[in-house]
Formats: structure tokens, C-alpha cells, sequence
């Protein structure tokens, strides 16, 4: 269990000796003792120890059998008045979905659900605490949904009970901000349901028409089969097709010509058509047409419009900062929701906890970690007095700050207010899309036709306008257009998805296909999150390799990982003491030997002055050794480049120096651009740049630095290690491991464009044999029931399989 | 034929069931979380209270 040294103002975790190596009951980590123990089960440290007990005399233990070490690790302490905050009532409702003064219901966010057991735990949290009624975990979206009394448990303690657990539940500033949930998709689906039902009736109800029953004595029938047909047709054309109407006279409004207006134009018509005939007894109208085509193009935009909910797409520095944090006042120190903090207002921050406005550092030995907004993981020293800026992240001992601007005016948060982030990316993609282009000419040509057909029969035979021209715009309804682009862009969603790059939306797809120009950023997208080193002093023996190793393997320090990576795998050494400083360093003996491993001050060396600082020192007994770190690019990227090169314009923006530009600028070609020291807003200003010159620009980021860059390209692309970690607001996810893939991915985006032009000629060769045959009169209705559905399928086969083909002869997977 | 009346009725009132069981499905949040259904149904109800 971690000791707060007030002293030193420190958090140290101790650890006692080691002998054997166990893993520990609750998380699996391996123990360094088994001296935290219960019986025969075995502890890594107390914390874990801790949460078997809770759960023990709760009667949770169900929790080991479903998964052998299901928990997660407690070594990394929690404060214990991190939450107090949610005391503040006017920050807690603003998470409550719902409150009748007592019984509430909230919903957390849990990025430590993994496994059965977490489920089931959390499921059971009435059983941990009165007060709370139930629990329901969303697994899918790692959210967990709570009822409870308030009268009884506070929303603080129940925050607390579920960190003490160890499922900590993220809560930042979006939770409080967020219009809750948009109910759209489900509309859809109700939509898709409803033509379904209708679609399938009405081909029942018109097979008397097909199979021409009408002419013999069922003739009585016929009416009624029609009658039912419009029946059940009218939910189809009045309700699911409301997206399509929807849709049409929003473009209409905007005076734009999009693909709904000349489906719509052919549903009305279609409809309208067949009530007439239905009205007069004349004839059987084309209900079964209408329905089945609203029908196929619902599921066209279901299967487009699948969205990844563990992801999100638009987060912004929201999502990262905290809801509350804690102010000084004279009165003591209370809670502060973010958006009321002000000027001059005086900030306490603990480890871990992220700057949330620019301010200047009043006391305490600053670390900032600005990986957030430079994607640089080395923390950086700040002096008393000097200003720290929004979105670092504390690492180590409490730090007071004084905040001189406002959360939202903040160097990093005014990113957000340029007016690049009040564009919807969607919506203009959408606009210029080829789909949209393609369907205006198709408009225009269809009303030319339609004119020069009425103005002939005028001329010939006025009592055939109205038939001539309403079949014509019927049959030339350009949803085997609509078809082709939904399937092959929810086909391509699919296998982009599978290969590990997610897209926020179909619209993307054509937009990486039309990319002219890639920009990269360098740190933690071409380079890699770990790290390597080299040394300087000193020189490790085998035995001393194993000394460190071991010491190291009990730290969740970043180095401390990266140090373990480095040195390889040793057997187990017996340490006998152990000590984590936090943000210092560790401190172990083994045998007579003192081992020190951190910061020049914590291993007392006295640093020269160099501009190359090593990242850390090792120290043993008297023997000194500087470990500096040198960041590795990407294995992938050496080769990722120069294919990359063939056929897109390379540029490369750091916001890191430029110590890497001549071993970069070998690799991405002397005619490409490398910008180092850059800062977000510069970032922006050059894709702008390139816009204006007629560039369509992909770039690919990772940080929140990135952000800018990533919203005013025409697609941004985030390279995330974890794809469910939290990332920038962008277009699109690729996964890190996936990198070397990404040109080939590139190219099956670039195929979907072609996909869809051959899919709409085959549809127009239909379309084109089908009127033919039909205006010879040789066309039997029942064949045409047929081949209706039958040239859907068959586009819809071609898309999927083209789109297969593609990603199959690119090197791609088709199964995830 | 007036048993063609009762059939047709028969027919769209299965269709209609299902429909409506559907709505419901998606009403009731069936689709949202389609991992954790899979999980749940593999755990015991009751407590065993040790």
C-alpha cells in the first residue's frame, strides 16, 4: 500500500522482499513476495488484497472462477479525495440521466472491463453497497449503468467503491457537456423493419397478379389483392421513405440537386401512378417495385451507416480534461467545475491530474507530461513561477498553479475555437461527393428526355403524355446508383475495418481515394511509443543487467517499461528492499548492493550541462550510468515511405527538433517538405497551404497537438496503439499495428470509386434490355416480379465481390 | 373461396407479430450490446453466499 512521505512531499510504494515469483490472485501480476497472502492465495500488493477481501466478505468470489486473475492491478495508488468533488451536487447531476431527487440513475464509462469476471462484478454491485438497486454493463461500449437510492449512497461513493475495486470510471468535462444520445440509427432500423414487413406482403398479395388470375374467375379478388397492396404500401411510402424525403428537400432548400431529389421525384410518381390505376380499376400499379426498392436501399444505408461504438470520432480536449478540479480559496479548498474556473483562481494538482488551463506554477516541483499536446512523452521541469500550459499532465508531487486564462482561451483549447472546427467534414464530403455529382447530370438529362418525349407525343398523340412520361421517370429512377454506392461503401467499411483502419463514416472512403498529398506527423506516428536506449559511463554487467531488470519489472513507469524492453529477459534475483518514488525514481538493495535507478537528483549525479540530456541514471554503489533515449522509428515506416512515394506528395510536420531531419529526409526523398518545431495552429496553416494549392491532403497524427492539422485536411487520419483509447477528433482510426498496411489500405479506398462506376453501368444495361423488352410488350409480368429483386441482388453481389477481389489481390484480409 | 379472407387475414397477422416483436427487440436496447447477451447468459443467477 503506497505511504504518503509528507516530509518530502512524496509518494513512496514499498515493496518487501522477494524469494519466488507468484502470480497474485486478483490481477495475475507477478508478486515480488508472498508475504501478502490470505490463506493460500497470494497478493501482489495490498490494494489487491484489498479488493479479494471486499469481495470475499461480500460473497463476490464467483468473480476468481469465471476468469483466473481477472482483476487489475492496485500497485498504482488513487488519492483519496479524487472524487470529492462529485460532492459538489451541481457537478454530480450534471452526470445523472435521470434523478427523482432519490432515485438516480448514471452512467460511467469504465475503460477496465475486459473480461466475464468484470462483468459480473459489476453487475453485482448491489450486492457491495445498499443503496445502489442495480447495475447493467453495456460490455460492447465498457459503460455501466447505475440505479440508485441517493438518499442512501452518494454518487461519490459509489465512484469511490468502483475505483476501490478497481474498475475506475473515466469522467472528464465531455460527460458534462454532451447533448445526450442521438436516436437516429434506431429510426432506421424501425424504418427498415416496417418496409420489410410491407415489401414482403405485397409480393405475396400481387402473385394472384403475376401468375394473370385476374382474367379468370378470381376476378373479384383482384380488387381486394390491390386494395391490400395499397394498404400495406402506404407505411412504405409515408413512413420509411421519409429518410429519402427528408433527405431530398434538405439539398432542395440549399438548392442543391442530391440523389434522394430524383428517387424521390420516381416514388411520388410511382405512387402516385399506381393509385391512380388501382383508383380506376385499370391496372395493378408497381407497389411491389416501390416497396422492395425503399426497401433494399434502407438496408443499403444500414449496412453504410454501421457505426464502431467503442470508438469515437469526435472528441476534442473535452473528453481528455476533468469535470471538476480543486480549488484554493480562503475558505479552504473546494470543487470547481471546469467551465467556472477563472483568472488568478489557485489550482491544486496531484499526480496524474492534467492542467486544465494555462496558468503559472506557484509551488511544488513541476513534471509536465505534454504527451496530450505534443505527442512528446518526457515529462519537462518547470521552475516556480514559469508558465505551464493546458493539457500537460503532472507527473509526481502535488503542484500549485495559478490560472491566467480561462479554460477555453487556453493555448491548446483555443485550437478549437478556429473556424476549421465549425465545419461539419461530413456533411461537405457528402456535398461534393461523386454520388452527388454523377445523380445532377442524371437529373438534368432525365428532364430533358422527359420534355423532348412529351413535347413528341403532344406533337402525335396528347393522350399518351401522362403514361409515356410517368413510365419513363419510373423506370429511371437512379436508385440502382444509390444501391451500387451504399453496398460498395459498406462493403469497403467492412474490409477497411477488418484491416484495422475504422472510418467515421462512408464519406471518408472517397475522400482517401481522391488524396494527392500525405503528411505525416513524426513523433509517436512514424516513431514508436517505445523506447530505445544507448548508454554513456558505466557499462552493465550480465549480473548488474539482472539487478536492474528485475528492479525495473515492478515499476509501471513508462521507462521503467521501456528499460525492461530494452535489457531483454533475466531470471528472478532476490531484491530485498524496494521503493518507488514516484516521479523520482526506484530504490532497491540486492545482497550488499544499493540500486538506484531515476533522475540526477534522485541518484545524486551531478549533471554536466548537455544538450542531449539522458532520460535517466542508473546507479550502483558508486558506479554511474546514463541511459539517454533515442526514438525508434516505426520498423514499418522505412518501408511504408518510399511506397508511399510513388504516388502521393510526402510531407513530414514535428513539433519535435529537427536532430532526425537528415536520416528523414534520405528516407521521404529530397522532393519532399519536412517542417520541424512545429507548433498545432502552424500545422493547420500549412495543410491550408497546401489546400489552396489544389492538394486533397490525408494526414496522419496521433497527438492532440495533431488536432488542428487533422480537422482542416480533407481526411485525418489517427494512428492509435490501443484503438480504444482515447484519440483526437478525426475522420478516421488506423491501428498502429496495422501501419505497414496502410498503402494498401489506401488503394482499396481508392478502388471503391471504380467498384460503383461498374456497378451502375451493369445497372444501366439492365435497366436498358428490361424497357426494351417491355416496350416490344414481351415482358410477362411474373418475369418482372422476378427480375426486379433479382437485379438488385445481383448489384449488390457485384459490389461486395469486387471490393473483395480488390483487398484480396492488395494484400488485405477479408475476415477480421 | 371466402377461405381465402381468413388466410390472408392469418398471413398478415404473423407478419404484423413479427414485426411488432421486432420493434420491441430494438426498443428494449436487444441490439446494443450484443458481447455482453453472450456472456450474461453463462452466468449463474443466484449467489452462492460462502
Amino acid at each position: 500500500m503506497p505511504t504518503i512521505d509528507t516530509e518530502r512531499n512524496t509518494i513512496i510504494i514499498s515493496k518487501p522482499v522477494v524469494h519466488k515469483s507468484t502470480a497474485c490472485y486478483h490481477c495475475g501480476t507477478d508478486c515480488i513476495t508472498d508475504s501478502i497472502a490470505i490463506e493460500e492465495k497470494v497478493f501482489c500488493c495490498e490494494g489487491c488484497k484489498l479488493v479479494y477481501e471486499i469481495l470475499n466478505d461480500n460473497g463476490l468470489c464467483d468473480y476468481y472462477k469465471l476468469q483466473s486473475h481477472p482483476g487489475l492491478t492496485q500497485i498504482k495508488p488513487t488519492r483519496a479525495d479524487k472524487f470529492a468533488y462529485l460532492d459538489n451536487e451541481e457537478i454530480a447531476s450534471k452526470l445523472y440521466k435521470f434523478t427523482d431527487g432519490n432515485n438516480t440513475m448514471v452512467t460511467l464509462y469504465i475503460p477496465g472491463v475486459h473480461c466475464a469476471s468484470c462483468m459480473w462484478l459489476l453487475e453485482h454491485m448491489n450486492k457491495l453497497a445498499t443503496g445502489i438497486t442495480e447495475s447493467r454493463l453495456n460490455f460492447t461500449s465498457k459503460e455501466v449503468t447505475i440505479r440508485f437510492k441517493k438518499d442512501i449512497i452518494t454518487l461519490r461513493r459509489i465512484v469511490e467503491l468502483l475505483t476501490t475495486i478497481g474498475y475506475e470510471p473515466y469522467i472528464s468535462l465531455d460527460d458534462a457537456t454532451q447533448s445526450k444520445t442521438k436516436n437516429h440509427n434506431k429510426q432506421l432500423i424501425y424504418k427498415l423493419g416496417v418496409a420489410g414487413f410491407c415489401f414482403g406482403n405485397i409480393m405475396l398479395m400481387s402473385f394472384p397478379e403475376y401468375l394473370s388470375l385476374d382474367k379468370g374467375i378470381e376476378h373479384e379478388y383482384a380488387f381486394l389483392f390491390r386494395v391490400l397492396n395499397l394498404v400495406l404500401a402506404l407505411p412504405v411510402f409515408f413512413y420509411s421513405a421519409s429518410e429519402f424525403f427528408a433527405s431530398a428537400w434538405a439539398g432542395l432548400k440549399q438548392k442543391i440537386l442530391n440523389i434522394d431529389a430524383p428517387i424521390v421525384l420516381a416514388l411520388i410518381i410511382t405512387f402516385a401512378r399506381s393509385v391512380y390505376e388501382i383508383a380506376t380499376n385499370t391496372g395493378s400499379g408497381y407497389l411491389d417495385s416501390m416497396s422492395g426498392i425503399v426497401f433494399f436501399m434502407l438496408v443499403g444505408r444500414v449496412v453504410q451507416e454501421r457505426a464502431y461504438k467503442s470508438m469515437s470520432f469526435h472528441r476534442d480536449y473535452k473528453s481528455y480534461f476533468p469535470i471538476a478540479v480543486n480549488v484554493l480559496t480562503k475558505d479552504g479548498t473546494i470543487s470547481k467545475n471546469l467551465q467556472d474556473l477563472q483568472e488568478k483562481d489557485v489550482v491544486e494538482l496531484h499526480n496524474d491530474e492534467i492542467i486544465p488551463a494555462d496558468a503559472v506554477l506557484i509551488k511544488g516541483n513541476a513534471r509536465i507530461d505534454y504527451s496530450f499536446v505534443t505527442g512528446e512523452s518526457e515529462p519537462v521541469l518547470v521552475e516556480e513561477g514559469k508558465q505551464v500550459y493546458a493539457g500537460g499532465k503532472q507527473v509526481g508531487e502535488k503542484i500549485t498553479i495559478q490560472v491566467v486564462k480561462p479554460v477555453a482561451g487556453s493555448y491548446l483549447t483555443s485550437l478549437w475555437n478556429h473556424h476549421s472546427f465549425a465545419k461539419n467534414k461530413a456533411e461537405k464530403n457528402n456535398r461534393e461527393s461523386m454520388i452527388h455529382v454523377m445523380s445532377k447530370y442524371f437529373t438534368i438529362v432525365l428532364f430533358v428526355l422527359a420534355a423532348v418525349t412529351t413535347l413528341y407525343w403532344w406533337a402525335n398523340d396528347p393522350s399518351k403524355i401522362l403514361p409515356s412520361v410517368s413510365a419513363m421517370l419510373i423506370v429511371a429512377c437512379p436508385c440502382a446508383l444509390l444501391l451500387a454506392a451504399t453496398y460498395t461503401n459498406g462493403n469497403l467499411l467492412r474490409l477497411l475495418s477488418n484491416n484495422g483502419l475504422y472510418l467515421r463514416d462512408a464519406t471518408v472512403i472517397e475522400q482517401i481515394g481522391d488524396t494527392t498529398h500525405i503528411v505525416f506527423d513524426k513523433t509517436g506516428t512514424l516513431t514508436q511509443g517505445s523506447k530505445q536506449f544507448h548508454t554513456t559511463g558505466h557499462q552493465l554487467t550480465e549480473t548488474e543487467k539482472a539487478w536492474v531488470y528485475n528492479i525495473a519489472s515492478h515499476s509501471k513507469h513508462p521507462y521503467s517499461k521501456a528499460l525492461v524492453k530494452y535489457l531483454g529477459a533475466f531470471p528472478t534475483v532476490e531484491i530485498y528492499t524496494w521503493e518507488e518514488h514516484i516521479g523520482k525514481g526506484l530504490y532497491a538493495t540486492i545482497g550488499n548492493n544499493t540500486i538506484q535507478i531515476g533522475s540526477a537528483a534522485f541518484t545524486g549525479v551531478t549533471v554536466e550541462s548537455d544538450s542531449n540530456k539522458p532520460a535517466l541514471y542508473i546507479r550502483i554503489n558508486d558506479k554511474v550510468t546514463a541511459f539517454y533515449i533515442t526514438t525508434e522509428l516505426r520498423q514499418e515506416v522505412a518501408k511504408l515511405i518510399p511506397q508511399l512515394h510513388k504516388r502521393y506528395g510526402l510531407s513530414l510536420l514535428s513539433g519535435d527538433n529537427d536532430r532526425q531531419r537528415e536520416q528523414l529526409q534520405t528516407l521521404f526523398g529530397q522532393s519532399s517538405k519536412l517542417l520541424f518545431e512545429q507548433k498545432p495552429l502552424d500545422k493547420l496553416h500549412y495543410i491550408k497551404k497546401l489546400q489552396d494549392r489544389g492538394r486533397k491532403v490525408l494526414m496522419v497524427g496521433d497527438g492532440l497537438n495533431d488536432a488542428g492539422a487533422l480537422q482542416q485536411s480533407n481526411v485525418g487520419i489517427t494512428l492509435a496503439d490501443d484503438i480504444n483509447n482515447f484519440t483526437p477528433s478525426c475522420d478516421a482510426i488506423l491501428d498502429a499495428g496495422k501501419f505497414a498496411k496502410f498503402p494498401a489500405l489506401l488503394q482499396l479506398a481508392h478502388s471503391g470509386k471504380y467498384i460503383i462506376y461498374f456497378s451502375f453501368i451493369v445497372s444501366i444495361l439492365y435497366n436498358i434490355i428490361g424497357l426494351s423488352i417491355s416496350m416490344q410488350g414481351k415482358m410477362n409480368p411474373m418475369i418482372a416480379a422476378i427480375l426486379m429483386p433479382v437485379s438488385t441482388l445481383s448489384i449488390v453481389l457485384i459490389t461486395t465481390g469486387l471490393g473483395s477481389l480488390v483487398a484480396k489481390r492488395a494484400g488485405l484480409s477479408l475476415k477480421a | 373461396m371466402s377461405a381465402l379472407y381468413l388466410l390472408i387475414l392469418a398471413s398478415i397477422t404473423v407478419a404484423a407479430f413479427f414485426l411488432i416483436a421486432f420493434i420491441w427487440s430494438v426498443r428494449s436496447n436487444q441490439f446494443e450490446d450484443k458481447q455482453g447477451a453472450a456472456i450474461r447468459m453463462l452466468q449463474d443467477d443466484e449467489l452462492k453466499i460462502n
